[in-house]
């Protein structure tokens, strides 16, 4: 620890901190515009100027590294002045369009020029226009309101990893571009909008739609992923009009994914807004108590085994605890959360969470990715891997692939090979990267859907099991063996067990007349069209996609911002979102509809509050002893097969993105042209 | 700024000599720090295209080329190419008029040297090329050659001590595919006195001088 003069508070920082970090630490607050803790340095901006004691000049205070003793003043009169000349400067090429700007409210420039702005400017000159930018769909740009801040050509080449974005040319002709043009490929180029501090990048589906000071903010949880993203959801007149992350260093950090912030469209799209009974072969719209009747008279003289039910990937804990409990109740066994065909290992929490933690990654020293590709399933988790990987320098952490990236991971691998086989080759005495993975201390191996949905997976799994133990990857204080899900419900229906019981149907038993009446509670990711024709399908969701085209009976449910709930992450991170606006039309919270159909089919579920709910909501532990599903039979050798990651888009995973326009355009700017052609 | 203009041929690939020539740079960088060469792999690239198609300048699709051989973002080398002024990024003539204006060249009579350039090849404005394609003019900073202002930078060759008549027979010359020796264009060596040495005289040319 270094001990400085704030002000002539002493304050204790530690060595190679920067005067800025000290004052921060001190209390007080620095203006500034191109400093960003979770960039690199610029030090391009000025405004951050304070006096050091014996410097000749005011110093930028987030570049200057303090010293002992140092002596900082943060509101000297000098220090004013150079900060005033520091804003007029800025405000000379800077337009005064802030009654237009949607940066308006909440620009950091606006904020500080209240401070340090002069009320009229002394510049009769010509101001500089720079033309605006076309980077894609989500990212709007004003050019002529950049102060060159170069934020996000720092972000966009560290934390993102696709150095698209520039300052080209000079003086007073720089300008911040792709300079070729393109639309920028990061799944995270939404976080640009939040780290520009003025006007320059603002939401390009966005625009012109609300003042910040309108908007009504609730904390919620993203579930476009399996992370659980901390977010705001700020929403006004009932409607979600924007979403914004919350600050985790745990989970996300402060970023957000494409999709979890520019999704929301898709909430007004498609909804399912009254309760539908299809009437000889058509849907009719019909009131909740027929809806609930017609539930009733199919399902009366139906044995519970002849149930079946599933869940879909963004439900919360409490929706699929109370649907748990009316299958349980009429006696089925048949239950699965994995649309998608998973196989886990449900035997201990460790085994089917990312166990080390998000923030494991940043210990981790070596990594092995089997069929993930983090860059798709998580891209917030991926710019964690990323972090880890420039931090510990060239050569420094060690990653290996098996499988396909796909895109560029924005982290340099040696690729292992592409299917099961490989990790048989891998395990062979002398593999120069096994040696690699036990030399590291804490080695971590990440374990993705492209590994866990195939036929093989129970024999992927336990040669992952026998792989983290042979390099030491799960000790009594490292466990480094984890398991990266994509569906934000999943971990929370696991610990729910929502899995078949004894003698129970999976997903895939259940379809092919496997059952006589089928819930499904948000599911739209299985193959629908693989239900038999006499299946009499329930579809409890709040879009209508796969599940509800094929459904005979639909409940409007809500989506994730319209109702409070719990969720699960990848890590097993219990979190709550809370509701941000009022379900559509008819619609109504979805273990509300399961308690209000549960009395009408004369198995009344026993709460009434989601208070009372949650009493009974055991998630974040497994309680559940292990059983090896044996419903369906496995394939016990390996397959040739390589790991292959989901083919849908990025931006097309769920039915919210895929009735949002916004994500369907990205969708198509971002098509694989060979994808393309090949169509 | 941007890089959409309609002149910008789609391939670029670097011919033998100057493959020679980048052999050479990259040598002299570690392999992990071979993205400190993309200024001289830009002169070759800039090279290159004035000896084959007459005009030197740097196609984004040689500096997508660069940023390939030197493994960093083609963003890295866009910024650099934009930065320095000796990079052209968009075609010129065939001849690079490159007129210092700054203080020194300005006394000594720059305004003559960038009249007579404009005279002799018909340019109306810095940055333009004449019609027959021959000269382009660009108006530069400080060449840091003081001493022998005015200067007229022709591609990589400095002309010194000019006026308005020597610019016109130099741009004549150069039009007719002569290339007269860079230089003082007064009687001069370097820059030393014009007509002779004026001190030490006694001393002898074999002398201690």
């Amino acid at each position: 620890m270094v001990r400085v003069i704030v002000d002539g508070t002493p304050v204790d920082v530690p060595a190679g901190s920067s005067a800025l970090q000290a004052c921060e630490a001190a209390g007080k607050e620095i203006p500034r515009f191109c400093y960003h803790e979770r960039l690199s340095v610029a030090g391009n901006c000025r405004m951050c100027l304070v006096e050091v004691v014996r410097a000749p000049k005011p110093v930028a205070s987030c570049g200057f590294p303090v010293a002992e003793g140092m002596e900082i003043k943060t509101d000297t009169e000098v220090v004013r002045k150079a900060r005033r000349s520091v804003m007029e400067f800025l405000l000379i090429n800077h337009p005064l369009d802030c009654p237009i700007c949607d940066q308006g409210g909440e620009c950091d420039l606006q904020d500080q020029a209240y401070g340090y702005g002069s009320g009229v400017s002394r510049y009769d000159e010509p101001k500089r226009a720079v033309t605006d930018k076309n980077l894609g769909p989500l990212v709007k740009t004003v050019m002529t309101r950049c102060i060159q801040c170069t934020r996000c050509v720092r972000f966009c080449a560290e934390v993102a990893g696709t150095p698209e974005l520039g300052a080209v040319s000079r003086g007073e002709n720089m300008e911040i571009t792709t300079y070729v043009e393109k639309a920028l490929t990061s799944e995270l180029s939404g976080n640009l909008i939040d780290i520009c501090p003025v006007g320059a990048l603002t939401s390009k589906p966005g625009a012109f739609q609300q003042r910040p000071w309108e908007l009504k903010k609730t904390d919620a949880i993203d579930v476009m992923d399996a992370l659980g993203t901390n977010i705001q959801i700020q929403a006004r007149g009932g409607e979600v009009k924007r979403i914004v992350p919350r600050v985790n260093d745990e989970v996300n950090e402060e970023w957000l994914s494409d999709k979890g912030r520019f999704a929301i469209d898709g909430l007004l799209r498609r909804r399912l807004d009254r309760p539908w009974l299809k009437v000889h072969g058509k849907l009719q719209a019909v009131s909740w108590q027929d809806a609930f009747v017609a539930i009733a008279r199919r399902l009366e003289g139906v044995p519970g085994s002849r149930i079946g039910a599933i869940v879909g990937d963004l439900c919360d804990a409490e929706s699929m605890m109370a649907l748990r409990d009316l299958m349980i109740s009429m006696g089925s066994p048949n239950l699965d959360c994995r649309q998608d065909g998973a196989h886990y290992d449900v035997s201990d929490r460790a085994n089917y969470t990312f166990s080390s933690g998000i923030a494991g990654i940043d210990e981790a020293d070596a990594l092995l990715v089997i069929g993930a590709n983090p860059r798709h399933d998580a891209p917030v988790l991926n710019a964690r891997i990323r972090k880890r990987y420039l931090e510990a320098g060239r050569g420094g952490l060690p990653i290996g692939v098996i499988g396909d990236m796909g895109s560029d991971p924005t982290w340099a691998y040696e690729s292992l090979g592409a299917g099961a086989s490989a990790l048989a080759d891998l395990m062979a005495d002398g593999n120069p990267f096994l040696e690699k993975l036990k030399a590291a201390k804490r080695p971590m191996i990440i374990v993705g859907q492209g590994a866990l949905t195939r036929d093989d997976s129970p024999v992927v799994l336990e040669a992952c099991a026998l792989l983290a133990e042979t390099v030491g990857a799960v000790t009594d204080e490292w466990s480094g063996l984890n398991v990266l899900h994509t569906a934000a419900s999943r971990v929370a229906a696991l610990d729910l067990d929502f899995l078949p019981a004894e003698g129970g149907r999976s997903v895939r038993g259940m379809l092919s007349g496997g059952v006589d009446v089928l819930w499904l509670l948000g599911a739209d990711e299985f193959p629908v069209h693989g239900i038999g024709p006499d299946t009499f399908v329930i579809y409890q969701g709040h879009h209508g996609d796969a599940g509800a085209a094929r459904a005979d009976v639909i409940l409007p449910g809500a989506a994730y911002t319209e109702k409070q709930g719990t969720w699960v992450n990848t890590e097993g991170r219990v979190q709550r979102g809370f509701q941000a606006v009022f379900p559509p039309g008819e619609a109504r919270e979805d273990w509300r509809i399961l308690r209000a159909v549960s009395d009408v089919l004369g198995h009344t579920l026993p709460y009434d509050t989601i208070e009372a709910l949650r009493e009974r909501l055991q998630v974040g532990a497994r309680h559940v002893t292990a059983r090896r599903s044996a419903a369906e039979a496995l394939s016990d050798s390996v397959l040739s097969k390589p790991f292959a990651s989901s083919g849908a888009s990025y931006y097309l995973t769920n039915p919210i993105c895929r009735a949002s326009a916004t994500m369907q355009e990205c969708a198509s700017v971002h098509a694989p042209h060979a994808a393309v052609a090949a169509e | 700024m941007s890089a959409q203009t309609p002149e910008q041929p789609a391939h670029f690939a670097f011919d033998e000599a100057s493959e020679a020539e980048i052999a050479t740079i990259l040598a002299k960088y570690p392999p992990e720090r071979k993205a400190s060469g993309v200024i001289p792999l830009l002169y070759v690239a800039q090279r290159q295209m004035g000896r084959l198609t007459g005009s030197a300048w740097v196609p984004v699709a040689a500096m997508d080329v660069i940023a390939a051989r030197l493994e960093v973002a083609p963003i890295r080398v866009y910024e650099v190419a934009t930065f320095y002024l000796m990079f052209n990024t968009k075609p010129i003539g065939r001849y690079h008029l490159q007129a210092c204006t700054t203080t020194s060249c300005w006394l000594r009579g720059s305004d003559d040297v960038v009249a007579a350039c404009k005279k002799a090849t018909g340019i109306q404005h810095f940055g333009e090329t004449s019609e027959d394609g021959m000269f382009t003019l660009t108006e530069v900073e400080c060449l840091g050659a003081c001493a022998n202002a005015p200067i007229l930078q022709v591609d990589d060759d400095y002309y010194e001590d000019l006026d308005g008549p020597r610019t016109e027979q130099l741009i004549e010359a150069l039009r007719k595919g002569e290339r007269p020796a860079y230089g003082p264009t007064i009687d001069r060596f370097n820059s030393a006195p014009e007509g002779g040495r004026k001190v030490l005289l006694d001393v002898g040319d074999s002398g201690q001088g």
